[in-house]
Order: C-alpha cells, then structure tokens, then sequence
C-alpha cells in the first residue's frame, strides 16, 4: 500500500506502516467530540528500580497494575524472565512490556543456541532496543536489564522509543503518553520517588544485605509517593552463582487496622412504628435455567 | 542558521543539551554538557557522554531525540568502518559528516536529530562540521548547537579566535558550555570534551564542582 507522504518515484520501503496511527488519532478526536474516549491500554503506572552492587545486580518492582485508576491487579509480576542469567523489570503498558519481554526470552533462547555461548546482556538490550526504535515509540514499554554473564555484571535502561543508558543504578516508570501531558508526575509515577533514595544513599560495591534494603526503600518510596504504584515489593538478586526470586519480599503498605468496636446492639435505635403493604403482583412468566456447576 | 527545536516537542528522552565543536592550532576539540531529559523537567540521566566516537579519530556530538540519535550513530559507525576497511585507510571527517548528512536528509520526516561533527584526517588537517535537523551539511572553523546553544551566540562569536593554541581553546569551551548550562535548564551536570589532533582523541571530564564561576552567588 502506498504511504501518503513517499515520493510517487519510491516503491513502499520495508519497515512497520504507520498508516493506521494517523486514522487512530483522527478516531480519538472524533469520539471526544462526542463525549466518548478511547479505551485506555492497561498500564503498569508502576515503580521498577535496579542496582549494581558488590557480586552482581539487584532489581526491584512493585506489583500494582492500574486501569486508569482502578487497580486491576494487586499482585502482577514484574520482574521477567529473559534468560537464566538475565532479568528485566518491565513499566508502562502491561501488554506490551510482557510480550516483548517474552519474544525476548525466546530470542535470546535461539540466539545462544545458534552461537553456543550463555546469552550476553548487551545482546538482549541491543535486540530491545532496535525492536523499540523500529516502532517509534508506540510500543509503551520502558525496561530495565539487568544480568551476570561472561563478561561481568551489566544494568541497562530501554525508554519507549527505544533510547539506551548504562549506569550503576536506574529507576523507571510508566511512559508519558504524549509529550504535552501537563501531568508530569502521575506520568512518571514512582520512578523520581525511587531515584531521590538512590541518589541519597547508593554506593558502589555494596553488601548484599545493604544493597537489598536499598532497592527496598527506593520501591516503598515509590509505593508511597506514587498512586499507579502499590502493593508489594519484589526483588530479584542475580549473582554469577544464580538468581534469587524474592516475590513479596516485603509488604510496605499494610492496611490499617481498626482501633475501635463500630458495631450497635440490636435496638440501639428505638422503633416508632412498623407499616407492612404487600405488593399485589402478577406472575406473567416463570422461566428455570440451571446452571451447569459440574 | 539552523531550526532548534523547543525541548517539550522532542519525543521520548532528549538529550537537551548544548554541544560544541571548535578548531585550534593543530587540532579539533569537540565538548558538550551531560543532561538527558524527559519532558523538559525529569532528568533521565545526569551523566550521559553525547560525544560518540564514530572512528578513531572522528567523533560527533548529538543533539535532539536520543533514540533517534543513538540509532543513527550505530548505523554511521557501521557505515565508516565498512568503508574505511573498504578504502584501506581512515575515513575522511567529511565522509563520517556525509553519512550522517545522508542519513538526517532521507529521513528528515521521521527523525529528530542533529549532530555536530569533528575530527583529523591526513587530507585536511582538523575539521568541524555541522549536519542539523533536515540533512544540511555545513563546514565551519567552530560551530556551536543544541537548545543551550542560543544563549552562548554572543559569547562565542565575540570571543571566538582563529588559530588559538589548545590552552585558550580548552578555556574558550569550558567557559561557553559553562555559561549554557547555567542558563539553560536542559542542559547540566558535567562538561565532557575530546581534544582530537593527529596522535589522537584525549577524553577531558569537567566535574560539576570544578565549573568556572560566572558571578554565582
């Protein structure tokens, strides 16, 4: 199919068509005339974080996942599997960062398979990366890998459109959906939470114990000071000896329990007078369906 | 001269930023601030080097959306080094500027990224060259860029010698990103810069503290 905006000399190039991205904007635009708005993709809203210490990579998240602002999930993993070396904690749309983490791991499978070497952590953010880039940014996914592989201990961070950064300790958060959004900070959730205690207390080469309360504290910060964040923590120490999937290593926000007894005795209130009319109905038609609970 | 786009309609991470590139006596020093940003107010990375070595003695500094310019970085380095096994030799500055050119201009629709280009070649000596937004393709004795880069016009095209020796050509940048930084709020943190001449590329890092002052209370 032609593109609008190629020259009529040019034959369709390869890559992804963009076409149906203007014809989804203009349907956007007619709805909320009308009172309607799209439906909004499920997010993660969401807190990941991840940290290099002293024997290898620590990575957390929190475990709420929100439809707009309802949770639709108190309990969701976010920390996946990528490869038995490799972990990737994914933000923004829920679909998106579990499927492309996914299609990774499986990747990532073949590929050290074709070469017959263990799968390298660059490799996995390099393929991230370049399928992120190839769909401009309508892949709503944010990521952060990390992993022990043969060449040492590496942590990477993937935004939507498909920009890389390599740094001692990142934090993340969902996406923005546009630029423009005048809510910065609902958009960018708990990551800024996160990052201020990282940057107040991170130290190379830390202990296992030090460094597991960091990312800890950094993702309560986020539960705490983030709506789209909640729930529990987890975390997911990956060291050249293994990994360690810690699923609800820790339940910062409990719910608060009552201190007092809110129950009234029958006839606190005192009855004045009782009034039965029955309703004279006719029955037009009785219908049974049993239900099938076998 | 060139377009500078308003930070805020930059998609994803934009590297914010105010990069340079001047020539001296003997060589080419190529600087820039270490912000990223989202949105013109979350600081994605205050340690970002936007000076990408393209070939040993070529790099270039970036500019723009920071996806669009990591990929089309990747994809120049490939090309050049393609070519310089090619042509048996390293590749002209001018050849890594075109190859950027070349990629900016096809795909100006899709792309928001600019680029300033510097380096040594036996050809021509020390080279500066700017490719901006749409795939215009300049040489010039220095050149300056980035949305930090419009408050330092004055400063640079006052101050700016022709033949300065590496010291005052080192104190020139440092003072011009210096200045940039202070008033333009995307661009920050520390100031990288690559001295490239024929023995080779010398990487200099400028801690935040060590910044010149400008009357900083």
């Amino acid at each position: 199919m032609m593109n609008i905006d190629q020259r009529p000399c040019e034959s369709q190039r390869g890559g992804f068509s963009f076409e149906n991205s203007r014809r989804n904007a203009m349907l956007e635009e007619n709805l909320s005339k009308l009172g309607y708005s799209a439906p909004k993709a499920r997010k993660t809203g969401t807190t990941i974080a991840g940290i290099m210490y002293k024997d290898g990579v620590i990575l957390g998240a929190d475990t709420r996942a929100t439809d707009d602002m309802v949770v639709a999930d108190k309990n969701c993993m976010k920390i996946h599997y990528i490869a038995p070396n490799i972990y990737c904690c994914g933000a923004g749309v829920a679909a998106d960062a579990e499927i492309t983490t996914q299609m990774m791991a499986s990747n990532v499978e073949l590929h050290s398979l074709s070469t017959g070497r263990p799968p390298m952590v660059v490799t996995v953010t390099r393929q991230l990366k370049q399928l992120l880039f190839r769909y401009q940014g309508h892949i709503g996914s944010s990521l952060i890998v990390g992993g022990v592989d043969a060449t040492g201990t590496h942590l990477y961070s993937i935004y939507p459109h498909g920009s890389t950064d390599k740094l001692p300790y990142l934090t993340m958060g969902a996406a923005l959906h546009s630029v423009f959004s005048l809510s910065l900070s609902t958009d960018r959730s708990g990551a800024a939470a996160a990052m201020s205690v990282f940057e107040d207390r991170y130290k190379p080469n830390m202990e296992l114990k030090e460094a597991k309360t960091l990312v800890r504290d950094a993702i309560a910060a986020g539960i705490f000071c983030d709506l789209g964040s909640g729930s529990n923590v987890d975390l997911c120490v990956i060291t050249k000896a293994g990994v360690e999937y810690l699923r609800g290593y820790d339940q910062p926000a409990q719910k608060g329990r009552k201190q007092g007894e809110y129950k009234y005795k029958p006839g606190t209130t005192a009855v004045l007078t009782k009034t039965v009319t029955p309703l004279s109905l006719d029955l037009v038609e009785e219908a049974v369906h049993l239900m099938d609970t076998k | 001269m060139e377009r500078h786009t308003t930070d805020s309609r930059v998609k994803g991470v934009s590297t914010g930023t105010t990069i340079l590139a001047v020539k001296f006596r003997g060589g080419v020093l190529i600087g820039s601030d270490s912000r990223a940003s989202i949105g013109g107010s979350y600081v994605a990375s205050r340690v970002i080097n936007k000076l990408i070595q393209v070939h040993d003695r070529i790099f270039c500094c970036i500019a723009g959306s920071l996806a669009d310019a990591q990929a089309v970085t990747r994809a120049a380095k490939f090309q050049l080094s393609f070519h310089s096994v090619q042509m048996d030799s390293p590749p002209l500055v001018k050849a890594a500027a075109s190859v950027l050119r070349e990629l900016c201009y096809s795909n100006k629709e899709e792309l928001q990224a600019g680029f300033i280009t510097a380096g040594w070649d036996k050809k021509k000596g020390p080279q500066v060259y700017t490719v901006s937004l749409g795939g215009m393709l300049l040489s010039l004795p220095f050149t300056i860029g980035g949305s930090g880069s419009t408050y330092i016009y004055g400063y640079v095209d006052a101050k700016y010698k022709a033949d300065m020796s590496r010291e005052e050509c080192l104190q020139f940048a440092t003072n011009a990103l210096a200045l940039a930084m202070g008033r333009d709020n995307v661009s920050g943190g520390i100031i990288h810069l690559v001295v490239i001449t024929e023995e080779g590329a010398e990487h200099i890092v400028i801690p935040g503290d060590k910044l010149p002052k400008f009357h900083d209370q």
